[in-house]
Parts: C-alpha cells; structure tokens; sequence
C-alpha cells in the first residue's frame, strides 16, 4: 500500500469515528447545558463556590463571571510559576522568570499553551499537573459556557438571560470533559504514554551509561490537552515525543480527540435551537474547510517541493517515522483549524506551502472545527456576517434563526472579526520595525518573517503551536505574545456575549418566503465564501510576504 | 460606585473559590486516579516501556530513541558512529539521547530548518553521502537515491525510536560485515524487527533500532 492510500484510510477511519461519535456527543452536551436537575456531588461544589446554579444571569453577570475567573487563574498560575523553587515536587526545578510566567499563565488561561519553555527541564509535578492541566480543563469549560451562552441568545426570546455561567463551567467539567478524559487516558497509557510521578531518574543505555528520564502524568494531561484543544505539551516535542504519541494508533486517537468536541457541538447547536438542521449546515461549513485543507496539506507534503526537501527525497524533516507524512499532514491542519496547537511534527520544516497552510488555519479564526467552544461561537458570528451579506445583496434587513440581525448585531459581529486580524498584523508590524526581536529568527528570508507571523497568528488566535525556529523566550516575545494571547480570547468572549444577550432580548421574526434558509446548502455555500474572502482580504498581503513567496520560490 | 466595588470583590471570591475546588477535582483527583488505575493494570507501559537485554540488562526504552557512537577519547571530539550497529536518524535539533545540560535530562526538540535553510541543506547532503560511504561494503554498492529521506532527516522529536525498512535494509550489508555475521542472518533478524501498518493502514511501517540492535547483540554473543 502506497503512503498517499495509507493516509487517505487514516483520514477515512478518522471521520467514521467522529461520524459515530457525533450524535451521542451533540444530544449529551445539549442535555447537560438545558438539565435543570443538579446532582449531588455539583450542590456541593456550588456551595463551596458560593453560588446559587439556579440563578439565570443577564451578559454583563455572565462576562463578569468568565473574566473574574480568568483573571483569577491568571494570578494563580504566575504565582504558581514563581514560586516554584519553594515548593515540594517540582523535581528541584526552579522558580519561572516573571515574563515567562506571565506569558505561560497568560496562554494556559487562554485556551492558547504557548509554550516559551521547554517543558521537561523547567516545570516540575506541581506547575505541570496541579496548573497547567487544570487550565485545560477549565479553559476549555469556559471556551463551551460561552458557546452555550451565544446559542441560547439564539434560542430564547423576550429574556436577557444567558443562563448561568457557573453551572455552565462546573457541567462542562465534570459531566463533559473529566469523563471522556479518564477513559482516554487509559487508552493512551495502554498503548505507552507514561504515567508516574517519579523523579529524575536514570535508565541504562545500550552503549553503557544512563540516560535521565523524569517522569510525569503525562497520559492524563495529553488526553485533556487534545480534547480540550489546549495544546501544550508535557515534553517540548509535543506530541511528536514518544512519551505522548507513542503509536500511529495514537496518533490517530488523540486528531480524533481534537476535532470530537469541537464537532459534535454543532449537533448540539442544532438542538438547543430546535432544528438539527440548522446544525447540519454549520458542520459541513467546517468539514469542507477542513477537507479541502487536509487534501492540500496532503499535496503539498507528499510533493516535497524545497530545496532540502528535495535532497532528502521526501518531506521527513521534523516528522517521526512512526506517523509518517499523512500522519503528520492529517494532525498538523486539525491542530491549526482548531485552537489546539499540539503538533506531532514540526511546522517549520514543512514546505512553504504547507507552512502556509497551518497559518492561514489559523487565520481563518480557528472555526473549522475549532477550538472546544471558541469554534462554535466564531463560526455563528460568521453566519451572521454571511446573513448580513446576503441581506445587503436583496436590500432587506437579515434574519438568522428568527432573530432580527440589526445594526447592534452587526457591529458587534464586526468588532469580533477585527479584534485578532488587528493585533496579529500590528504586532507582527511593529516586531519587524524594532532592530532587536528578528534576532530571535533561526531561518532568514521569508522563512524567518514567517517565524514571527506565525507567532502572532498563533498567540492572538489562541492557537500555541509554533515556528519553532523563533526563540520566543525573550522579554518581548513573553511580554507581547501574552497580551496578544489575552486580548485574542477575552476581547472576542466580550463582544460574543453582548451579541447574545442582545439576541436574547429580541421578539421572535416569523420566516416569510423572504427569509433566506440557513439550513440548506446554498447557505453552507455563501458561509465558505463570507469566511474565505474575509479572511483572504485581511492577511493575503502578509501571507504574501511568508509562506506564498516562500512556497513559490522552489 | 461602593456597590460594584464589593460586586467584583464577592465575583472574584467566587472565581477563586471556583478554582480552587476545580483544581482539586482536576489536578489531584483526577490524575491520582488514573495514575493509580495506570500502574495496576500497565506498570510497564505508565513507566516509560523499558526493556533489558538477555542478560537482563536494561538498555532503555523501547520508545525513545538512542545514539550508537564510538566512545569519545576527548569531550571535544564530534560523535562517530559505531557501525557495528544499526544506526539511527540524525538528530541535528535540540532532541537527542544524552544531552549534557542543566540536568543532563533528555530533551526532545526539531531542528526547525527550513526547506530552503543553508543548513539544512548542507546536514542533509553530507549525511546523504556519510549513508552512502558507510553502508557500501566491497560486495554492496549503495546508491543515493537508494538513501530514504528517514536516513538523513532529523525526526521531530529527535528521540525517533524507528527508522524505515529500507533504511534498515540498506544498512544489513555493513552490519553483517563489521560483525562477522552471515548477511542472510542479519537480513532475517531485520525482518523479525519489521513492524507493518497497524490494522494495514495506520502510520508507516517501521523498524526498531534498539530492539532490533539488543537482538543483533544477543545473536553475536551466540
């Protein structure tokens, strides 16, 4: 069999079981956001919050809810890092320097896991498995509440309320996330990724002497990390090192985990708002974004245009032998087209053209799939742009799921869509301007300001995957990266909640035989084109100046 | 003005108070659990995989990828690799077994070269031709585009527990010679060490080197 079969069967495979997954997963999260039964052991963590889980909140209560948390975990997090040295397990690691800290609190808080450090020489037990895995747990719950929330401002008429954001996170946790990472876990450490919490310790090596291993719960922070489409990796190799992606089994799981929630939520769009359908045309917007981008990375790899590359004979640089180049390609656009930014093989060795790839992914604001929630409510403000356009085009006032989408609507779908196109080319602007941050470049040439898009692109998308090449732990790239990761999630997370509760707010419009159908491919259609022309338009110049003259040049 | 100021203290409260319960669920219930379920039912495998020689030895992992270099007479000395041994990928990035630093922990890492990047090219020709003077034998000629690309590119990890078939196969020759073994037993033990597509259709088919080296020892201690 050739490897260009091989890989298409992976993909394949991969779509049956998120196929198989998707309509147990939609109707469960669309069951365990509307329940209005509390169990047990959920009364005792509200009362511990201090919270009443029956009180609906109107978009000011809910934002306020989601930032005081974050800033919360924030604070928690850098105070963690710092006073590392102090604490007991770290493995007699270090305290982390305050710009770091910031930075790698900042991007776990985010749903970002940027990662300026390596992770097996700078963070020990307590950071790794008492911090920076608790935030992917609860980034992700978050980035679903707010998805919720913006569903349920379509959802409901004549109310403000978006329901209530601390049982939103505690649900999501607990009866979404916790248990399909216990069992994921499992799987992944029966297939080899460790789990312990061993010191430093040696291990003899063929040729005499010892290697130094330090342990770590790695399996139970790498199932979270992909189904919360977190991304940062307990080792610095991410999911290309062993320990986390042992097995192309594995590999396949753990793309598999990326994209399940993401996915299945689109289901469970469809049925909070009572026509699956609605749902239908949502997911495929995603799936053909996704499988045209697959089928190019695909391509592009398999090609190997480069001049090294060629040399080689095949695009291997930077992938493992075990994934091979599908493998590879496969996770490398599910991790760029969801928040994710795990990686199994490195972007920056990639041909120009598939290093374009994972960018414009990026770009095009993470929404096919997805981020765990941050997918879903980037790809409804979509829809509201496409309606709007629509609208302009037969001069009538648009309508999307019997809401009116006035001019609040659209100015606030507006100011979603510049937030991260703004600080991505603002930043990258003003970083190439200055004389010290290209020093941070490994590659020169168009590679090397491909470094430094990719880094904002990532950051301000809450994405974390990288050019590795660039040396990003420098002040300014900790300091910048980590405003451009908090501003990427928070900004957007406060226009989408004031759209919704305005949604709310509204009185239902009866469909007329005016009323564009948003449940019928032709819409689909229209969603792709809105989602690839704005896009197109925002980044192509600089896209220009990277990847395509790259990719072009060879 | 007063109000919202105890407003955002009693939200903040809440956050924390949030947090803390969270972190109790999901970072020491959670991973205690598992890993307690881990190491009862796959000790070995939540350990890191190791596997010992037939003398009991242990020799590593059977993940994490090795070096088979000659001993180092000085420590500024560039590694040569022992070819009595299958031979690993290069690994020119920050992965690779044994690095001495702040820990002297294994650290994994890529080279993050690009396609067009001056040394990536220059690494990948001169480990193209170091394949080809290696592995030709007086009876075996190499060629280089019988070279796969595995053989002169650095993994992702750095730390690549596999080569490829073919690359394995090209080496049978020279390891045969350097040890003294017929070539159709080392070819043999190539194929025993040959690992297909899971289920025909997963990943790429693969050899592992230190597996495959701890047999190869085992047969010529035999």
């Amino acid at each position: 069999m050739s490897p260009v079969t091989a890989g298409v069967l992976q993909l394949l495979a991969l779509i049956s079981a998120l196929a198989l997954a998707y309509r147990p997963l939609g109707d469960h999260m669309a069951q365990v956001y509307s329940a209005e039964k509390h169990y047990r052991p959920e009364k005792w963590i509200y009362r511990a919050i201090g919270a009443d889980p029956s009180a609906s909140m109107h978009w000011p209560a809910y934002l306020r809810g989601v930032l005081a948390f974050s800033v919360v975990g924030v604070l928690f997090l850098y105070a963690l890092q710092r006073l590392q040295g102090a604490l007991p397990g770290s493995l007699g690691f270090v305290s982390i320097d305050p710009d770091q800290a910031f930075n790698t609190a900042a991007s776990f808080v985010a749903n970002t896991n940027w990662q300026s450090y390596y992770g097996e020489q700078a963070m020990g037990h307590v950071v790794q498995t008492g911090g920076l895995a608790v935030q992917n747990f609860v980034s992700a719950a978050v980035g679903m509440a707010v998805a919720v929330a913006l569903v349920r401002g379509f959802s409901r008429f004549r109310t403000g309320e978006l329901g209530n954001f601390w049982t939103d996170l505690v649900r999501g946790t607990v009866r979404i996330l916790l248990p399909i990472s216990v069992v994921g876990a499992i799987v992944l450490v029966a297939c080899g990724v460790i789990q312990n919490f061993s010191g430093i310790h040696g291990v003899g090596q063929f040729t005499g002497g010892t290697q130094q291993w330090n342990g770590g719960a790695v399996a139970s922070q790498e199932v979270i990390k992909e189904l919360g489409t977190n991304g940062g990796g307990y080792f610095n190799a991410n999911s290309a090192h062993p320990f986390e992606n042992p097995t192309p089994f594995t590999n396949l799981f753990e793309i598999f985990l990326i994209l399940l929630i993401p996915s299945a939520l689109t289901r469970t769009f469809g049925r909070m708002v009572g026509n699956l359908r609605q749902g239908y045309a949502i997911l495929a917007t995603m799936a053909t974004i996704w499988l045209s981008f697959t089928a190019l990375m695909m391509w592009t790899e398999f090609a190997h245009h480069g001049p090294a590359l060629q040399i080689a004979g095949g695009a291997m640089e930077g992938k493992e032998t075990r994934f091979g180049i599908g493998g590879s390609a496969v996770f490398a656009v599910a991790t760029t087209l969801t928040s994710t930014g795990a990686v199994n093989s490195f972007h920056s060795s990639y041909t120009g053209l598939g290093g374009g790839i994972t960018m414009l992914g990026m770009q095009l604001g993470e929404i096919a799939p997805g981020g765990v929630g941050s997918g879903l409510y980037g790809m409804l403000v979509m829809a509201v742009i496409a309606v709007f356009i629509a609208g302009l085009m037969v001069g009538r006032t648009p309508e999307y799921l019997g809401k009116k989408i006035g001019i609040r609507q659209v100015k606030l779908a507006a100011c979603y869509i510049l937030v991260t196109p703004a600080l991505v080319l603002c930043f990258t602007a003003v970083a190439m301007a200055l004389p010290t941050p290209a020093d941070s470049m490994t590659n020169s040439g168009a590679h090397g300001f491909s470094e430094i898009l990719y880094a904002y692109t990532s950051g301000a998308n809450n994405n974390g995957s990288a050019f590795a090449g660039l040396n990003a732990d420098t002040q300014w790239f900790n300091t910048t990266i980590g405003i451009a990761m908090l501003l990427g999630r928070f900004l957007p997370i406060v226009f989408v909640l004031a759209l919704a509760g305005s949604l709310a707010e509204q009185r239902p419009v009866p469909a007329t035989s005016g009323t564009l159908r948003t449940d019928k491919p032709l819409y689909a259609g229209l969603l792709v084109g809105t989602i690839l022309i704005i896009t197109g338009l925002t980044y192509f110049p600089a896209l220009a100046l990277g990847p395509l003259a790259e990719g072009l040049a060879t | 003005m007063n109000t919202s100021l105890r407003n955002t203290a009693r939200t903040l409260g809440a956050g924390l108070r949030a947090l803390l319960v969270l972190s109790v669920i999901c970072g020491v219930l959670y991973p205690l659990s598992v890993t307690g379920v881990a190491q009862a039912l796959f000790s070995g495998k939540a350990n890191g995989s190791e596997i010992s020689d037939a003398s009991g030895r242990t020799v590593g992992s059977s993940l994490i990828g090795q070096t088979y270099d000659l001993p180092k007479r000085s420590p500024d000395e560039a590694a040569k690799p022992d070819l009595r041994w299958f031979q690993p990928r290069p690994s020119n990035g920050l992965g690779s077994n044994g690095v001495n630093l702040r820990y002297s922990l294994i650290l994994s890492g890529a080279t993050n070269r690009s396609a067009d990047n001056a040394e990536l090219i220059t690494w990948v020709t001169e480990a193209k031709a170091a394949v080809v003077a290696d592995n030709s034998t007086p009876s075996y000629k190499v060629r280089p585009e019988e070279v796969p690309a595995d053989a002169v590119t650095s993994s992702g990890s750095g730390l690549d527990p596999n080569i490829s078939p073919a690359y394995a196969k090209l080496q049978i020759n020279r390891v045969a010679e350097r040890n003294g073994l017929p070539v159709r037993q080392v070819a043999e033990l190539v194929a025993e060490h040959t690992e297909g597509r899971t289920l025909g259709f997963m990943g790429e088919p693969r050899v592992n080197v230190l597996e495959l080296n701890t047999a190869l020892k085992d047969v010529r201690k035999g």
